[in-house]
């Protein structure tokens, strides 16, 4: 967290200062290590098994948080007779067959299909079961005294029930006692009058079961009680400035705006179906139907009326896993004519460079947008493949365009951060020569097809030819006004055009129009919310009035679990958000996360629908039943609870189960993507992982440019320890080449024992870290590490696998030829250009200081 | 003791100072922009922010770098198949350029249903990547027009 | 008494991340040129030493710890390795109270500002070098295209409009402040009384004439947990002119013969490849 997101850490150090506990859990010893009160080395790609210990410990020593647990989460609830867990399987669930689960089996007791929250098709062989079966509340079953043997509570149990302090020793090469101290900390961090947050950066997602990861932390919060409280929570710590906001909003191929879930072709081709496979019958999701007509409004305007399902029926359908990793694969294969890459480097950012470069080589054309050309641009110029003489660039048939990017200091726009807070960025100059904004392009380009489709009657452009896309521009260059974006993104009154206020204001017939639901209020009053800026110190400690988080400008989710059942802080120290019995409201620091009327004493109705359903102690109102969920009987794909699995290429065995891998995670199984699995094989003996340096920025394009950064990391390294230096020959400071079963790059060598071997099931292991910043193109460059991993994923978020590889070390520079070329207007090294030299020129007069020598 | 004669930091004579937001990761830093003759003389933390208190780490202090550097490219480059170098395009012609191959790789790979039937309404020869360091209102905008051409191969780093 | 209006910098290193922030601010602000592009193998140092580009430079020292405290992360050897700390600090310009770069410059071009600081006159520098060897920190230094000495302003400028210094104000954990010394030292003694009793062992460097007598104490002072050698820091540092004739001439002479000693001390080990 210290070395990418220091100002994040500048939090963590106050806490500290206040007396916090910090534990820090990575294979390296980092700058965050250096300050925490504790680090504990881990073998990379077995966070899981470190988890579920601390889990295990958790409830077999009832460290839980009982009086928050059993109202708030769904520890209570019954499962169905036939469910297996892993331990019945020896790693398998229930559910089971050819790569895939079926998750009937996983469900409530007495419930055909618990909907996820705003999930997709994690279950398309389920579509049109989730409609009508769960009035929450009245027919699932459940017992307080969590000893029903079916109670996910009890299943819990037995399922962590292997993951002891040994176990953990054994799999991630942490040592039992300084487990246990860990566990021991983080349950002291629990109760009424504590809490304890954990932090991950997106490593933690960069896994064949990644996913799970997180799922494992959010067990252990809920077991805790820190969920919905302040400092609890997990936070996931994102590498770009609106990464969040990409999700909120997706450049993402499985969602709609505000999680709203793809169409597919299960569902088509009505409106109808759509909903009724997603939708939920009970708590907040039952009100998708405002959400999705609401989009469709917005997208469509006019042209979209009840009677034509609001064009729903034109929406492209999804029919199968068209993510990223599937895209390189069908591009490899000639399958793709056209991409358009804006301010993103796949060729040094993600795995699988060499088959990325493969695919685009079969491009008829490729778009990049950005600053400068980045090694994506630049492909068929500078790659490994062109320098070991594999292709000429005259091979390459794709045609590029490169378009030079508008800066954040030259538009006006939001971005949302990690915490889901809408800050606006407002325009400072205009940008220079033909660079514009993402947002300039892509209304130029849709002005231009949309005028080119204009007089078309077929079906396939009714869509494009309803869209609305009537912004205002201003200035020579036409720039579209970034806040009538944001307006139409916020919601309108149809008839009248006035910004609603908020989601509550949406309306399924089609007389409101928001273009992302949970962004609605962000232009509330006709006023642009993320643009607010009411210093921290004029304010309480939560900032209310900077930016605006979504939804409704909530600062903490679920943050009615900050009181107690019956609506009383759980402790004075630690109260955040209560009901008010004179005011007969929720009120509190931050804005309720709850129904602000519904009385903490409140329980549905028999036969409740919708909102109705949300009992007065159901916080989470995500959730089909209100509940946190330590069982997840749907959403996610790969198991109802977290289980070890070891990465697809691991140094190990797997020591709690048969089953090696996640059974369902994804693979391409291709000649050009080639995989390790032989554990056990003497060629690629050691991990790799790979992590980011405070002093770069992902894949480097916005930081091997700048002379203030390169020259504080300018060199790709290898972070290795002294045993495995004297292992293989490596000097500090030499060179050394890395191999994986795809690829081999050469990068500098740091001996240094922050890198720790680590005994695992009795034998040592080594470790090799590498930073991912570099490419061949900037003004500092090196070998794309990337190169190394294959394409393989989780199955429920499509993420590649890219945090562990097996690999081998040699010393020296083996690698035939090396990257380095530059872009041609760009020396290698030189003053930086800033712009004209602006410092105040001194204006002082030759006046010797003769006076203050004598005074000396 | 002496008194210098007076230097004040340029900041003053900036002509305004914009709020903004730091373009790196995901913290959300809070910068303030000096903008003197058109030109960013200084980019600093923003004291207001209760983020980030008017800290930058080293990446957020190099920010000025980034944006005035000489390695930006301020005009199109193009490259022909099979070309060995860039040339450069004016921007109109670059979009209408971009534009026909949207329209033409659209309309020649136009899928409407599955051969099952189940209409599809989209290309899979067209497909987007990026998003992570864009504006929301500029991923809207291309989620909207992606979508709306048919286009479903829309992904960004999040994913990766 | 120190003069109230006396303002310098505290810099603890025992809330130092390494994040380099400083050494970026002070560069965006003061806009100085990077200092090359070479990997030196120092851990994460590859600025290497303050110098005419690089006013803040932050060190990066990995020490192995032997494993003898088996409850905490009882690693117990089999497999090589052990404990290690590292550590991190942001060295600067001391702004001395006594000051041998000032003290050896024959034109001038150093003086002292009315807020403590020393501050070189780029327009007055004629680039003889003298003040180079004259600080016992090895901190001034002359660049390389027009020959003149720079250092730490303790941004000069910002202080004038009210602003604190770039590194201070862009550092995330505040483990660079700015201030009244005068704050400052009853602010670090508080901290240091703090530390030893939460079991830290931390000591000043140069927090007033009394410990660094060499020096007259210094304006930038530091919070170290390790000796200051760790650090590079000269353990007991002297002005060159200190107790030489009070003649400037005699003083400059003076600062050529006795510093060589100590700056060679200084100096070594920071040598960079190239």
């Amino acid at each position: 967290m210290a070395e990418c997101h220091p100002i994040g850490f500048r939090w963590v150090m106050k806490a500290k200062a206040r007396g916090a506990t910090i534990i820090h859990v990575d294979p390296r010893y980092t700058r965050t290590s250096a300050v925490a009160d504790l680090h504990a080395p881990i073998r990379a790609g077995s966070d899981i098994a470190f988890l579920g210990g601390i889990v295990r410990y958790i409830i077999e020593n009832e460290r839980y948080f009982r009086a928050y647990v059993v109202p708030y989460t769904n520890a209570s609830t019954i499962l169905r007779e036939d469910y297996r867990d892993t331990e019945d399987l020896d790693g398998l669930f229930s559910g089971y067959a050819e790569g895939t689960y079926d998750p009937t089996s996983w469900q409530y007791q007495g419930v055909d299909l618990v909907p996820p929250a705003g999930q997709k098709d994690a279950a398309s062989d389920l579509e049109g079961r989730a409609g009508d079966n769960l009035a929450r509340g009245t027919n699932d079953e459940r017992d307080l005294s969590l000893e029903h043997p079916r109670c996910v509570f009890q299943v819990l149990r037995r399922h962590f029930a292997r993951y002891t302090p040994e176990m953990v020793e054994t799999t991630c090469g942490i040592p039992a006692a300084d487990f246990l101290r860990i566990a021991e900390a983080m349950c002291a961090a629990s109760g009424r009058e504590k809490t304890g947050a954990i932090c991950y950066a997106v490593g933690w997602t960069q896994h064949s079961v990644g996913v799970q990861y997180i799922r494992t932390a959010a067990i252990i919060q809920l077991l805790l009680g820190n969920m919905g409280r302040p400092g609890g929570g997990i936070m996931a710590l994102r590498g770009h400035a609106s990464i969040q906001g990409s999700t909120d909003i997706p450049t993402l191929f499985d969602l709609l705006p505000g999680y709203l879930p793809m169409p597919t072709v299960q569902h088509a081709p009505d409106l109808a179906t759509y909903l009724r496979a997603h939708r939920s019958d009970s708590a907040w999701w039952s009100e998708m139907p405002k959400y999705v007509v609401s989009l469709l409004k917005a997208w469509f305007g006019e042209a979209a009326t009840a009677a034509n399902d609001y064009l729903f029926d034109t929406l492209p359908k999804l029919s199968g896993d068209h993510s990223h990793m599937a895209t390189i694969a069908l591009m490899a294969d000639a399958q793709v004519r056209g991409y358009l890459v804006i301010g993103e480097n796949p060729v040094v950012g993600t795995v699988g460079g060499p088959l990325q470069r493969k695919g685009m080589a079969k491009l008829d054309w490729l778009v990049v947008r950005d600053f400068a050309p980045t090694e994506t641009a630049e492909f068929w110029r500078v790659s490994p493949e062109i320098a070991r003489g594999e292709i000429a660039t005259t091979d390459i048939g794709t045609e590029v365009f490169f378009f030079p990017a508008a800066t954040h200091t030259e538009k006006d726009g939001s971005f949302t951060n990690t915490q889901r807070l809408l800050q606006w960025h407002h325009r400072a100059v205009a940008p220079p020569g033909d660079a514009r904004s993402d947002l300039w392009f892509a209304y130029h380009l849709g002005r231009r097809l949309k005028t080119r489709y204009a007089a078309s009657t077929l079906p396939r452009d009714a869509a494009l030819r309803a869209l609305t896309w009537d912004y205002p521009t201003h200035g020579a260059s036409h720039e579209p006004s970034a806040e009538a974006v944001l307006r139409e993104i916020n919601g309108y009154t149809v008839e009248t055009g006035v910004a609603v206020d908020g989601f509550t204001d949406l309306a399924a017939d089609g007389t409101t129009a928001s273009g992302c639901w949970i962004y609605s209020g962000a232009y509330a009053g006709g006023v642009n919310q993320a643009a607010r800026r009411k210093p921290a110190r004029e304010q309480t400690w939560v900032a209310p009035d900077w930016g605006w988080a979504w939804p409704a400008n909530r600062r903490l989710l679920y943050n009615r679990a900050s009181a107690d059942p019956a609506g009383v802080p759980w402790s004075e120290r630690k109260k955040y958000v209560w009901w008010d019995a004179a005011a007969a409201k929720w009120t509190g620091a931050d804005v309720p996360d709850f129904i602000v009327d519904r009385p903490p004493t409140y329980r549905p109705p028999a036969g409740a629908r919708g909102l109705a359903t949300i009992a007065g102690d159901n916080p989470f109102i995500m959730q089909a039943d209100g509940r946190g969920w330590l069982f997840a009987p749907s959403g996610i794909v790969d198991g109802p609870l977290p289980t070890h699995y070891e990465p697809q290429e691991s140094t190990t065995a797997n020591p709690l189960y048969a089953q090696q891998c996640n059974p369902a995670r994804l693979q391409w199984r291709r000649r050009d993507n080639p995989y390790h699995a032989a554990y056990a094989d003497r060629r690629f003996p050691y991990l790799l992982t790979t992590f980011r340096l405070t002093e770069h920025h992902t894949a480097g394009g916005m930081s091997r440019w700048l002379p203030w950064l390169s020259e504080l990391q300018p060199e790709l390294f290898c972070e290795v320890s002294p045993e495995l230096a004297a292992e293989r020959g490596l000097a500090n400071g030499g060179w050394a080449t890395l191999r994986s079963a795809r690829a081999e790059i050469a990068c500098r060598v740091l001996v240094t024992r922050r890198i720790r071997p680590l005994l695992i099931a009795g034998a040592v292991m080594h470790q090799i870290a590498v930073p991912y910043h570099w490419g061949g193109i900037g003004r500092v460059t090196g070998d794309v590490v990337n190169d190394l991993f294959p394409l393989v994923g989780d199955p429920s978020v499509h993420i590649p696998e890219s945090k562990v590889i097996t690999c081998d070390v040699v010393p020296g520079r083996r690698v035939r030829a090396p990257h380095g070329a530059v872009s041609p207007q760009a020396p290698p090294h030189d003053l930086p250009r800033v712009g004209q030299r602006t410092a105040e020129p001194p204006q002082v007069t030759p006046s010797p200081n003769v006076k203050e020598k004598a005074k000396a | 003791m002496r008194r210098l004669p007076v230097l004040r930091p340029r900041t003053e004579r900036a002509d305004r100072v914009v709020k903004s937001i730091c373009p790196y990761c995901a913290v959300g830093c809070g910068q303030l922009v000096y903008v003197q003759d058109e030109t960013i003389t200084d980019i600093e933390g923003d004291s207001d922010s209760p983020i980030s208190e008017g800290c930058l780490c080293p990446k957020g202090a190099a920010t000025r770098q980034l944006v005035t550097g000489d390695h930006r490219v301020n005009t199109v480059r193009y490259r022909a198949p099979y070309a060995t170098a860039w040339t450069e395009l004016p921007l109109e012609t670059a979009m209408d350029m971009v534009a026909d191959r949207v329209a033409a790789a659209r309309d020649a790979s136009w899928e409407a249903a599955l051969p099952d039937g189940r209409a599809v309404n989209r290309t899979m020869a067209l497909a987007h990547l990026g998003g992570a360091t864009l504006d929301n209102e500029e991923n809207y905008l291309l989620k909207k027009l992606y979508t709306a051409l048919g286009i479903i191969q829309v992904e960004n780093q999040a994913r990766i | 008494m120190i003069d109230p209006q006396t303002m310098g910098f505290l810099t603890d290193a025992t809330l130092c991340i390494g994040c380099k922030a400083c050494e970026v601010a002070c560069k965006q602000w003061n806009e100085l040129a990077d200092d090359g592009y070479a990997l030196t193998g120092m851990s994460y140092d590859n600025t290497a030493a303050l110098g005419a580009s690089t006013w803040r430079h932050v060190a990066f020292v990995e020490q192995p710890i032997p494993a003898v405290d088996t409850r905490l992360l009882g690693y117990d050897g089999r497999a090589g390795g052990g404990r290690i700390a590292w550590k991190m600090l942001s060295d600067v310009c001391k702004h001395c109270a006594r000051a041998g770069c000032l003290e050896a410059c024959p034109t001038g071009a150093i003086t002292r500002t009315e807020t403590g600081s020393v501050y070189i006159q780029p327009d007055v520098c004629n680039g003889c070098g003298y003040c180079v060897p004259a600080c016992p920190f090895g901190v001034v230094a002359r660049r390389e295209d027009d020959g003149r000495a720079y250092k730490c302003t303790l941004c000069y400028d910002r202080q004038q409009g009210g602003l604190e210094p770039a590194c201070a104000k862009a550092c995330p954990t505040d483990s660079i402040e700015f201030g009244p010394v005068e704050r400052l030292r009853a602010k670090a003694a508080a901290r240091v009384t703090e530390l030893r009793a939460r079991g830290v062992a931390v000591q000043l460097y140069g927090e007033d004439a009394a410990a660094q007598p060499g020096t007259g104490g210094l304006h930038a002072f530091f919070l170290l947990n390790d000796e200051p050698e760790v650090f590079n820091l000269p353990p007991a540092p002297v002005v060159p002119t200190m107790g030489v004739g009070r003649s400037w001439l005699a003083a400059a002479a003076g600062a050529v013969a006795i510093s060589a000693l100590a700056v060679g001390a200084v100096l070594l080990g920071r040598g960079r490849s190239r």
